[in-house]
């Protein structure tokens, strides 16, 4: 027991539990008002959403995937886990950062304004990245760019001081390598 | 991304299914699950089913004076019988009026069915006359919900409504159905033949390994204790049986939540009493000093639980519960089994009757003497008196004079429904009816509805306090309508007594809004509904009035003039742990005994 007193009676007692990001992968019946189910628990429960892609999947099957990055302690994270199976419009929901197979992808959309010099370096490092150039003007670029989340901080962290003005996100994206489905 | 998707039905080609309008749909598919009363109000939205109904002799519909009097008279119905409560109102303020009890329901896993009328769909989103976005309002506070936009799918939605409201953890689903699909012709099928589009199978059966596990873990106990709740009950009359079975086998101490009440027989030497804040003083301190916890349908609600960190901090935890999401929630398990109740108090009986275990009878032997040491201090003790009522002696006497009679006890809450719980004693599961998880004042009345619905021939009674009753008194009208001989027992010290004794404990004594200025003359106003009205304001004369009211076949307002200071204890103060449970005797200084941080909880 801790010397101090709890911060409140709901106080889990349990802080040497450090916070982790997982990404969790949920399959729900495409009807109405599914993400909102889903949206609606994390908020009401409190949980963070650090980012959520979601389309529908597999029209005869009527389901929609749903991935969501969140960040929380491992008990934090059950619960996530144990509230969302529990939805009666979910058919199926994993930690699939729990997985060594897992495969996290996300895309993004980087507009870099410049000219001169940096407009050529912009240029050079978005070839290192293998980052594609999907539309320019005279003064811009857009670039499309695939990968880890962390290898899109990366391309933005070096495109900003070369006249990064706007990004655009998906959000991850995941799937288990191998013949193994969700 | 799917807001606007409308999920197209197949279309039905058996020529087996008979072609109705939805609000024959809905009045079928309520006699087909075998519905046989229901509580509503009618308004614009659901017209064409209370058309449906008025050609439904089957189906008895009680009309109610407000939505959450609906809710609560379904809570009550469905808490009494194991059946599922149904509702039926109307868009708009219909639906956000029942709004209250759908969320009590979900905090307390009640079964209940709650159709809602809508705006028709060509209006929804035009902010039409009594639209509001209903499925969206109670998305938060029910088990599941629907709204049917497709006459073809309404048969199927409400066959798989009662579904998810009676089984797994049971709980609250809404169906919106707007008022052209009421209108509009489709095909019926019956509850077997219904199509499912969701993947619902909750686990009933526990994990075999982990029953065997548990079961050696119970029987290697020195200090064991079965820690029960409302899932006990929820599990059905046989869940209960099982548990009186498996208390026997394993020689270990009972305690209960507020809402298992009755699951085990308060008149059993094993009983300690209800577990926590305002718990028996035994229960608790078992509760605190047990090696082996068994929870078993409870979910350490932290009116259990009090300070966490100083929560039973030596022992083992199992905790057997049907909803995944209640294991490991707030306190960390040692053996999670997920199962119903009763089932997997089945199967631990059979584990341990196969495994020959027997519980250490001498380290049982010291537990009891402790256990007996703990109950020697009488916990709920109270200084009686020869010229007022003290509250705790009016539900002492209440319960003597109707010892052995057929009874049912609703409550509201508050300071009322603590000394219910402590000076009302229940041998049988059904009998308790309360609000529980949100603590909903007004719960009672409606609720003794309900249950008096479901037993017209039983005495039912509800424990109330002058501030609750207020909220939901419209009901005694809905009594009086129906011959519903409920006893309304108000214990009126004139204060919203539990807020006047927090405001007392913790706030200096600054009395802010909680002294019930103006009160009703409760007498009066029950002949004015057209009840029977009765005073007691001397213990002396209490009996006779108690026996008066059980022996009016009318319903009763009985206005029970109590002791006004009276403060609710034992109590576990605040942020405090089991063990620093106060008793009646030290109250004058509780206030020194919460502490900052304590002072900022609820």
């Amino acid at each position: 027991m801790s010397a101090e007193p709890p911060a409140s009676a709901y106080d889990m007692g349990h802080k040497v539990e450090t916070e982790s990001l997982a990404t969790f992968a949920i399959l729900v019946d495409n009807e109405p008002g599914v993400l909102h189910r889903v949206v609606g628990l994390f908020a009401a429960r409190g949980y963070n959403i650090e980012s959520l892609t979601v389309a529908e999947t597999d029209a005869g099957a009527h389901t929609s995937r749903i991935t969501i990055v969140t960040r929380g302690t491992p008990q934090v994270l059950a619960q996530i886990e144990a509230h969302v199976q529990k939805m009666v419009s979910t058919r199926h929901v994993q930690n699939v950062s729990l997985d060594p197979n897992g495969v996290e992808r996300e895309l993004a959309l980087v507009k870099v304004r410049g000219t001169g010099a940096e407009r050529v370096e912009a240029l050079r490092i978005a070839d290192i990245f293998r980052a594609k150039v999907i539309d320019t003007t005279s003064q811009s670029f857009i670039f499309e760019i695939t990968g880890a989340s962390s290898k899109i901080d990366k391309f933005v962290g070096l495109m900003t001081p070369l006249g990064l003005v706007e990004v655009s996100r998906t959000g991850v994206l995941s799937i288990e390598r191998g013949e193994e489905t969700l | 991304m799917t807001a606007i998707t409308t999920i197209e039905a197949e279309t039905e080609t058996e020529s087996t299914a008979q072609i109705m309008t939805g609000a024959e749909i809905v009045v079928r598919a309520l006699v087909d699950q075998g519905v046989t009363d229901l509580f509503g109000y009618p308004g614009g939205a659901v017209l064409p089913i209370y058309d449906a109904l008025f050609h439904e002799p089957r189906l008895n519909h009680i009309l109610v004076r407000h939505e959450q009097g609906a809710t609560h008279a379904a809570e009550g119905y469905a808490r009494s019988t194991g059946r599922c409560g149904v509702v039926l109102v109307t868009s708009g303020p219909g639906a956000t009026n029942a709004v209250t009890g759908i969320t009590d329901a979900l905090m307390d896993s009640i079964p209940m069915v709650v159709i809602t009328g809508q705006v028709p769909t060509h209006l929804i989103g035009t902010d039409a006359f009594q639209e509001c976005d209903t499925v969206g309002i109670t998305r938060p506070c029910t088990k599941h919900n629907y709204l049917v936009k497709n006459v073809a799918d309404l048969a199927s939605v409400l066959h798989e409504a009662f579904k998810i409201a009676t089984t797994g953890r049971p709980g609250p689903v809404v169906v919106d159905i707007p008022k052209d699909v009421q209108f509009a012709s489709g095909p019926y099928v019956g509850p077997g033949e219904a199509r499912s589009s969701h993947n619902y199978h909750p686990r009933v059966m526990g994990d075999p390994g982990k029953i065997a596990e548990a079961a050696a873990l119970i029987a290697g106990a020195k200090r064991p204790i079965l820690y029960t709740g409302g899932g006990v009950i929820n599990a059905g009359p046989k869940a209960s049986e099982s548990l009186r079975e498996f208390a026997r086998l394993t020689g270990a101490p009972v305690t209960s939540t507020l809402m298992g009440l009755g699951a085990f027989p308060a008149s059993d030497p094993a009983w300690l009493g209800m577990v926590g804040m305002h718990g028996a003083f035994e229960a608790n301190h078992a509760m605190h000093d047990c090696d082996v916890m068994v929870a078993i349908g409870s979910r350490f609600d932290d009116r259990v639980t009090g300070r966490l960190d100083a929560f039973s901090p030596g022992s083992k935890k199992i905790h057997i519960d049907i909803d995944p999401s209640s294991i490991g929630k707030v306190v960390r398990t040692d053996i999670g089994i997920l199962g119903d109740a009763g089932q997997v108090l089945d199967q631990l009986i059979a584990a341990w009757k196969g495994a020959r275990l027997k519980p250490d009878a001498t380290a049982a032997k010291a537990w009891w003497g402790q256990i007996d040491a703990w109950r020697s201090r009488k916990g709920f003790a109270y200084r009686n008196s020869s010229e007022l009522i003290k509250p705790q002696y009016a539900i002492q006497r209440l319960y003597e004079l109707t010892r052995g009679r057929d009874v049912y006890i609703t409550t509201e809450v508050g300071q009322h429904q603590m000394w219910a719980a402590q000076f009302f004693h229940f041998d049988q599961p059904n009998r308790w009816m309360t609000s529980g998880g949100l603590g909903t004042m007004g719960y009672g009345l409606p609720a003794a509805v309900g249950v008096q619905v479901a037993h017209p021939q039983s005495l039912v009674i509800d424990i109330a306090g002058d501030a609750s009753v207020q909220m939901t008194m419209q009901e005694m009208s809905t009594a009086i309508q129906f011959d519903l001989p409920i006893k309304i027992f108000i214990l009126n010290n004139e204060w919203m007594g539990m807020v006047r004794q927090w405001q007392e404990l913790l706030h200096g004594q600054r009395y802010s809004h909680s002294y019930s200025s103006s009160l009703p003359d409760f007498v009066m106003m029950a002949e004015a509904f057209g009840a029977v009205g009765l005073r007691a304001d001397h213990p002396d004369e209490l009996d006779a009035k108690i026996l008066e009211m059980i022996d009016t076949p009318r319903p009763v307002i009985f206005d029970c003039r109590v002791e006004r200071a009276e403060n609710c204890f034992p109590m576990i103060p605040s942020g405090k742990a089991h063990n620093e449970m106060i008793l009646g005797e030290d109250a004058p200084d509780m206030g020194s005994v919460i502490d900052a941080a304590g002072r900022k909880l609820v």
